[in-house]
């Protein structure tokens, strides 16, 4: 009996790791991390007058219209009115920059336009001011599909990304793949492991208490896998969310969004 | 910068009862975390909310380190005139 | 539409339901400190449970937000009416949540907020009324921790 018993232990332990490389998800499969969260965490994004993140909009448009650098000029001084000028551009990013000649993510572009433009200082990556302008750009994405990738030039990066995601690393082995294209129908402990279509960056997150970048997420996930996690603006860092957005393509964007 | 997010229905006939929702950006530090090298972090928390109906308190809060980060209330009260709502947030650090 | 006769039957089984739940309240599973919170309060008055409604998600994502909603049965009138509602818990460092003081002037007595819990734990509202009553409800809630958590900073 017990030995029997064992045998079926040892045979559920192969089976869960034999698993492993299993495809892509299927384009009709995708989920938003939205209907991995429980109904009352949903509720609290659903509702704008509820959502925390809606905060972070709000300084977002105080800072819009700031003026700043030795340009003296505030974003809107060239964009106007983020609700008209900024509408769907979130949803092609990261984006292709000819001067760079590489793709560059939202949080860059508006520190790019800072140095450019403003002639100022760069915000601090996770700043309040920079998440902050990140949520009211892509506040005026919400329900836009994501078009990011499509670029040909981004091919490439995109390939470098897709073999990001793919690639085993860190003290645990795990791919991103292991767990967002194998597993995202199971648990770890409590948490739901989710598809990882990054749909509503930046985001609000409860386990953060405040806002934070697809960047903060993904350097979240690689400390999680005991992995060295890449910096801001190492190539591989917006090689991996491009990759990410272009596989969420055609899903809507829902920013800024709250996730557990 | 302080940021507060309220929200009030703009038009109510008399007598409704209309819900309030107010969001306060503020990090809620409990005053129960430590450092690293284990220095206590100061309290820095809300501790008293308050809205006035021109100029009649209708409903007020005492927090305390249990509130989330960025406090959330929503309550109620009845439309009896047109007028103005008042909303005060105090705290640690002459916050308010 | 159910006949009239079968609604106030059905009424009268949840009112007498109601009567049933109007015990005095028990605490003894309570920590001290939530007692002596509670007590601070109460001055000594019997606290009963039922007219208070305590909703709380019985199965919490992450325990440093969330939601809960008090909303207590009243008229709300001058004559009767919720003076104010209490929230305590039983395993943060403190056990006071929230004081909350509404009046005729609210309409309805509820609020909700969202709030921290550092562990699995029961809940308990307490309301006062203007007749000077205290009545209450309690709510389960079970906390898991997130699975990946950023190191703190």
């Amino acid at each position: 009996m017990t030995m029997w018993r064992m045998i079926g232990v040892v045979g559920l332990v192969v089976a869960s790791i034999a698993r492993g490389d299993a495809a892509e998800i299927a384009p009709d499969q995708r989920r938003s991390g939205l209907s991995f969260m429980a109904p009352e965490t949903q509720a609290m994004q659903s509702d704008d007058t509820a959502n925390p993140a809606m905060l972070a909009v709000l300084d977002g448009e105080m800072l819009w219209k700031q003026k700043a650098g030795a340009a003296n000029r505030a974003c809107a001084d060239c964009h106007g009115d983020a609700t008209a000028s900024m509408h769907g551009v979130a949803a092609n990013y990261p984006a292709y920059d000819d001067l760079l000649a590489r793709p560059v993510d939202l949080e860059q572009r508006i520190n790019l336009c800072r140095v450019r433009h403003q002639q100022a200082s760069p915000l601090a990556d996770e700043s309040r001011e920079l998440n902050a302008l990140g949520a009211l750009v892509a506040r005026q994405s919400r329900g836009t599909p994501i078009e990011a990738g499509g670029d040909v030039r981004l091919a490439p990066f995109v390939a470098n990304g897709k073999g990001l995601f793919m690639r085993r690393q860190g003290q645990l082995n795990l791919a991103c793949a292991n767990c967002h294209d194998d597993n995202w129908d199971r648990r770890l402990a409590g948490s739901a492991i989710t598809q990882a279509h990054p749909t509503g960056y930046p985001i609000y997150r409860l386990e953060w208490q405040g806002m934070g970048s697809l960047k903060r997420r993904l350097r979240s996930c690689m400390l999680g896998t005991r992995a060295a996690p890449y910096q801001a603006d190492d190539p591989e860092m917006v090689e991996l969310e491009l990759y990410l957005m272009s596989r969420a393509r055609g899903m809507s964007i829902e920013a800024p969004a709250v996730r557990p | 910068m302080a940021s507060a997010l309220i929200n009030v229905p703009a038009t109510a006939k008399h007598g409704d009862i209309v819900e309030i929702k107010t969001l306060m950006s503020h990090i809620m530090e409990t005053g129960f975390r430590h450092t690293e090298t284990g220095a206590v972090v100061p309290r820095n928390i809300i501790t008293d909310f308050s809205c006035r109906y021109n100029g009649v308190e209708v409903f007020r809060a005492e927090l305390f380190p249990a509130f989330s980060a960025n406090p959330f209330l929503a309550f109620f009260t009845v439309a009896t005139e047109s007028g103005t709502l008042e909303f005060r947030w105090a705290g640690d650090n002459g916050f308010s | 539409m159910p006949e009239p006769h079968a609604t106030r039957r059905q009424f009268l089984v949840v009112a007498s339901a109601a009567a049933l739940l109007a015990v005095p309240w028990p605490t003894l599973a309570m920590p001290d400190a939530m007692k002596a919170a509670i007590r601070d309060v109460v001055k000594g008055a019997v606290v009963r449970v039922g007219k208070v409604k305590f909703d709380v998600p019985p199965l919490v994502e992450n325990g440093n937000t969330v939601p809960v909603t008090v909303s207590v049965t009243s008229p709300m009138t001058d004559a009767d009416h919720v003076v104010s509602i209490h929230i305590f818990n039983e395993k943060n460092p403190q056990p006071n949540v929230g004081n909350f003081y509404v009046g005729p002037r609210a309409g309805r007595g509820q609020v909700a907020t969202r709030i921290r819990l550092a562990d699995t734990q029961t809940l308990t509202a307490i309301a006062k009324l203007s007749d000077g009553s205290f009545w209450s409800a309690t709510a389960d809630v079970v906390v898991t921790l997130a699975a990946c958590t950023e190191e703190a900073s």
